[in-house]
Order: C-alpha cells, then sequence, then structure tokens
C-alpha cells in the first residue's frame, strides 16, 4: 500500500491483487481440468485461457501503479 | 423463476464459491482502507472531492450497472436483438457528453454537494424539498427492489433461502459504506467494473465461438424467430412499439435519446455524486466523458450473449419461437442459461461473483446518495441545523444504517407483490424527465422564477403518472416502450410550458443570486477550469474527449445499423 500522509491507497493495486488471483486460480484449474470441462465451453480451454488474460492484466495494473505512482500533494 | 430445485440451477464447487468469498473480502478489505481518509463528512459525503477522472469516470458508469441494467439489457438482447443497443448508444452517451461539457460546470463550480442543493440555491426551498423528498424515498425503494433482485438470483443460482441473502448481502454493503462512506462505494464501484468484465467477455468468446463466430450468430438470428431486422439497430419498431419506421427512429431519438435519458444521466444524483467527488472541474467534466468510452462497448458483453442465448440455449430457442410464452424459462434468464450451458468450473464461479458484484454495486450506489441528500438536504438543512460536521458524519452513518433497514423491509415487500415493484421502477424512470426539464431551462433562463420551479416539477411529474395510469389501464395502447417515451416527452413538455407561463406571472430572483448558477450571469472564467497538476495533454481536454466520444458512437451507429 502506499505510504500514509494523504490517506491515499492506489485502487490500480488492489484491481490488480483480485484480478491477479483470479488469474492463478483459474490457470492452474486450466491446466489440470478434464477434457469435459473444455467440451463444455465448445473446445475453448477458457479457464486457462481467461486466467492467462487475467495474468497479463493484473501485470500491466502494476506496471501502470509503479509507473504512474499517486502524486501526494507536498503541502495540504 | 422458481425458486429450489430450478432449471436454472448452477452446478458450483468449492473453487466457486472460493472465487466468490474472495471477492467479498476485496470488498471489505476496501472499505476498511477507505476508512483512513474519512475525517470530516466531506470526506464521507463526496470523498473529500479528491479522486482522479478515471477512477470517477468508471464509477459513473458502474453505478448503473446494476441487475436492472444486465439483466434487462441480455432479455432485451434476447427478444430484440440487436436495436437494444439504442439505450447505450443513442440513451446514455450523449447525455452523458452533455453533461460533462455543458452542465458540470454549474454543478462543480457552484460547490454545491448534491442536485437537490443546487435547486435549492436556484429556486429556492418549495423546488429543494420535493425534489431531496421524492430523490430520497425512490433511492431506498430502488435499493430494496435491487436487494431483492439479488436475493432470488442467489436463491435460484445456488438454493440459498431468500432471507439469508438480504441480510447477507445488506450487511456486507452496509459495513463498507458506514466504514469508508462515498470513497469505499466508488472505490468498490470500479474493482466491480472490472470483475464484471472479466466475466462476461470470456462467456461472450466462448458464446460467439459456440455458435460459430459473429458470421454463425448472424446466420442463426437471421434463419431464426428473430429475423434479420433483429441484426441491425435502427428502425427498431420491435423495441419502440411503433408500426411506422419513421415514427419509431422519431421515437427513440426524441423519447429515449433526449428526455428520458438525458432526464436520467443529467439529473439523477447517483450518477452527478460520483462526478462531484472528483478532484478538480476538469477532473470532474471528464468524469462522465470517460465514461462514455466503455458505456459504449458494454453492449458488446452484456446484449451479444443475450443474442447468443436465444439461439443457442434450446430452451430459450423454444420459448422465443412460441412468442414469448411456455416453458420453464424467460427472456430474463438469458445470461444466467448461457453461463449454465457453457461456463466450467471456476470461470463459473467468477462469472457468479460478476452478477453479485453488479447487484450488490448498484444497491450501495443507491444507499450512499441516499445518505448524502438525507442528511445534508433533508435533516441538516431543515431539522437538525447548525451541529458540528462530527455531529453529521455520525449522522450520515446512522442514516445509511436506517436506510438500508428500509431497504431490506422493501425487499420484504418486493417479494410479496413483485408487479408492484415493476410499476414502481417503471414511475420513477419517468420522474427525471420533468427534472430536467426545469434544470435545463433553469440553468438558461435567468427570468425563470422560483414559483415555476417547484410548481413545473409537480405539474411534469403529476403529467408522467397520468400518461403512467391511463397506459397501464388501456386506455392509451402503446406496446413496448412507447408508453415511458410518451409519458416522458408530455412529462418534460408540460413542464417547460407551466414554468414559463408561472414565470411570466411571478417576480423573478435578483441576477447577484444567480451567478455560478444561470449560463449568462456566470462569467466566462468560473464556467472553465483552470488547468492543474495533471490536467495537461490534449487528451484531457473535456471538449476534445467528448468530440472523439461521440464520433465513434455515429460510427458504430454506421457499422450496426
Amino acid at each position: 500500500m502506499a505510504e500514509k500522509k494523504s490517506g491515499a491507497f492506489d485502487i490500480r493495486v488492489v484491481i490488480a491483487a483480485l484480478i491477479g488471483i483470479y488469474g492463478l486460480i483459474l490457470t492452474v484449474l486450466g491446466l489440470v481440468g478434464k477434457q469435459a470441462e473444455i467440451d463444455k465451453a465448445a473446445g475453448i480451454n477458457i479457464n486457462l485461457y481467461g486466467g492467462i488474460g487475467m495474468l497479463v492484466f493484473a501485470a500491466l495494473f502494476v506496471l501502470w501503479a509503479r509507473l504512474r505512482p499517486i502524486a501526494v500533494p507536498v503541502e495540504e | 423463476m422458481l425458486p429450489q430445485d430450478s432449471v436454472l440451477r448452477l452446478d458450483a464447487q468449492a473453487i466457486d464459491y472460493i472465487i466468490i468469498a474472495t471477492y467479498f473480502v476485496f470488498v471489505l478489505g476496501i472499505g476498511y482502507l477507505a476508512k483512513r481518509a474519512v475525517s470530516n463528512s466531506l470526506d464521507f459525503f463526496l470523498s473529500g472531492r479528491s479522486l482522479p477522472a478515471w477512477v470517477t469516470g468508471l464509477a459513473f458508469i458502474s453505478a448503473n450497472l446494476g441487475a436492472i441494467e444486465i439483466m434487462g439489457m441480455s432479455a432485451n438482447g434476447a427478444q430484440y436483438g440487436m436495436p437494444t443497443v439504442h439505450y447505450f448508444w443513442i440513451g446514455a452517451v450523449p447525455a452523458m457528453l452533455f453533461l460533462g461539457v455543458v452542465m458540470m460546470p454549474f454543478y462543480y463550480g457552484s460547490k454545491v454537494r448534491s442536485v437537490p442543493e443546487f435547486m435549492l440555491r436556484r429556486f429556492g426551498k418549495p423546488a429543494h424539498l420535493v425534489n431531496a423528498i421524492s430523490f430520497a424515498v425512490a433511492q431506498v425503494l430502488i435499493a430494496g427492489v435491487n436487494l431483492f433482485l439479488l436475493a432470488t438470483i442467489v436463491n435460484v443460482l445456488l438454493g440459498w433461502p431468500i432471507w439469508v441473502s438480504v441480510i447477507v448481502a445488506a450487511v456486507i454493503v452496509l459495513s463498507y459504506i458506514t466504514l469508508g462512506g462515498l470513497s469505499a462505494a466508488i472505490y468498490n464501484e470500479v474493482l466491480q467494473f472490472f470483475v464484471i468484465v472479466a466475466a462476461l467477455l470470456p462467456l461472450t468468446l466462448v458464446g460467439l465461438h459456440k455458435v460459430g463466430g459473429w458470421q454463425g450468430l448472424v446466420d442463426k438470428i437471421s434463419a431464426g424467430t428473430g429475423g434479420p431486422e433483429q441484426l441491425s439497430a435502427w428502425p427498431g419498431n420491435e423495441l419502440s412499439g411503433f408500426n411506422s419506421s419513421f415514427l419509431s427512429v422519431v421515437g427513440l431519438v426524441f423519447g429515449l435519446g433526449f428526455v428520458l435519458s438525458f432526464g436520467y444521466w443529467t439529473t439523477n444524483f447517483v450518477e452527478v455524486q460520483r462526478a462531484m467527488a472528483s478532484k478538480n472541474m476538469s477532473a470532474a467534466r471528464r468524469t462522465p466523458i470517460i465514461g462514455s468510452f466503455p458505456k459504449m462497448f458494454i453492449p458488446f458483453i452484456v446484449i451479444i450473449p443475450g443474442m447468443i442465448a436465444a439461439v443457442a440455449v434450446p430452451e430459450l430457442q423454444q420459448y422465443k419461437a412460441n412468442g414469448g410464452s411456455g416453458g420453464e424459462v424467460t427472456y430474463n434468464d438469458a445470461l444466467l442459461l448461457l453461463m449454465r450451458d457453457l461456463l466450467p468450473n471456476g470461470m463459473l464461479g467468477l462469472a457468479i461473483t460478476g452478477l453479485l458484484a453488479s447487484f450488490m454495486a448498484g444497491m450501495a450506489a443507491n444507499l450512499s446518495s441516499f445518505n448524502t441528500v438525507m442528511t445534508y438536504d433533508l435533516l441538516e438543512r431543515y431539522v437538525i441545523k447548525d451541529r458540528s460536521d462530527e455531529f453529521y458524519l455520525k449522522t450520515g452513518r446512522w442514516v445509511t444504517v436506517g436506510g438500508t433497514i428500509v431497504a431490506i423491509g422493501t425487499a420484504a415487500i418486493a417479494s410479496g407483490y413483485s408487479n408492484l415493484m415493476d410499476y414502481l421502477q417503471q414511475l420513477f424512470s419517468f420522474f427525471n424527465a420533468p427534472l430536467f426539464a426545469t434544470f435545463i431551462l433553469g440553468m438558461f433562463w435567468k427570468r425563470m422564477t422560483a414559483a415555476a420551479g417547484w410548481i413545473g416539477l409537480v405539474s411534469g411529474t403529476a403529467t408522467a403518472v397520468l400518461v403512467f395510469v391511463l397506459s397501464e389501464t388501456g386506455v392509451i395502447d402503446l406496446p413496448g416502450q412507447g408508453a415511458s417515451f410518451v409519458g416522458a416527452g408530455a412529462a418534460f413538455v408540460v413542464d417547460i410550458l407551466v414554468s414559463v407561463l408561472v414565470s411570466s406571472m411571478t417576480r423573478a430572483k435578483q441576477e447577484s443570486e444567480l451567478v455560478g448558477l444561470v449560463y449568462s450571469l456566470t462569467p466566462k472564467e468560473q464556467r472553465t477550469e483552470a488547468a492543474g497538476e495533471g490536467d495537461h495533454g490534449w487528451y484531457r481536454k473535456p471538449v476534445l474527449l467528448a468530440g472523439i466520444s461521440l464520433g465513434l458512437v455515429v460510427v458504430l451507429n454506421i457499422v450496426f445499423g
């Protein structure tokens, strides 16, 4: 979390954390999933692809938060 | 929908519950984190006017992305097809841009804390009371409806008893709003937006693959009950309920596109509050404009799945072929049926999370705007005056508790009289049209008097109610959305006429009192923003952004028209 001062926390990091956790769970499910699951979704391993997509999204959000951190006003 | 052993029961496993539970841990965590930023009532009710524009912009559309929007629009997609996009491209985007470009300078610039407070400064107490009370009542009732819908869905999908889900959901929403106030609601709305996209985008892609891609969907709908007219947005006769294509286009553009949508998006405090929470004028104006970009693409993950469901799910296909009757399913189940048939465990849990998220955020948005109006506009102004700020902060928290309890009561009533709730919702959708008429006239015509403010509002609203009653009792016969277009249109016209008439007979306010509230009396510097830190760059100019957004909508209308 961001350092106090303005009391602000960076929502981008929170979003990245949640979507990242989901990405991880789904990727693992996609890797160990049975063929029946894949057949259900019209032949697409949606857990795997969806999971990877979410991991990429989470990484991009962390990157954004790193590159453009919240500016805390120096004087209040 | 049937409770318990429904055909819609989803096969949720432990992993799906883990995914759902993870979301709620985050939701409450955000409430806790946001609490640290709340030290006075402005922090609690307006996030201390400190949020960046992309956050308020996403919250702006998320607050509206509730149960009615997601289930209702996918149902419309299944029933009417492509014309449903009008609710987004004609019925939302232009109004959002208008709010950002034209109206926001008055809202944000006059430093009012709510939409009713603007009423108070422009028209005085009677108009303020009418507006504040009707808004507060409507919000609590709608919060109850959202709560009830959430509970029904949980009941059908997972088999939980209705009252358990009502109370669990109410307690969760209550916890984070009383802790973190509007910031908690807004941050959760942003989180919810991403969860909904993560839930619905994969569903749409899998669905499209299932029916053989876009071309497959086009072929199946053209050959099916819907026919090829369900693939183009215009003229949308089925949706508007008019036989003549010309009237249908006129009805859509003026009824839906002008009175209904401008009324909703520009005067509804649930929405405007999100923009008021931004850090400066430039960010406040950009809020609805930034929101318009995701808004125009939401149809692709809400309406398209509905259209897919109508051709890919056998029960729904049958239902549609029967002209929308018989069987165990209805159009409202489109999204749920598609989830049931296509998603494996894991993705299924995420999809359920997305739906729950949207229902709760809808309710949270109602409550967070209710507590502001109730505390600032009603209690502080008329009942308990001149107390310390800390007192009103505490009051705001208790008002939230009270509002939640009333909402639970409303949910209980809704479970007994589901038709009543449908009526109420439709009725509220008319209320914004006269409000918009009063606002727009008041902002641009300095001669409009205080008496005209409240008399116009009351007579406009009475007209809306009258048209509603006439169409419900069959005196006016307009199927589809025609009745709401006519009702809102009539309310708008009557409000304007009565306001002009009353203004001509009463005394206008002093011009000095109207600075910052009326266009011609507000100096340009006060209406425009001085670009501050983080407002530079061409892509942060509100008017230019709005132009790009409008251009994109035109392109979308041509491509899918």
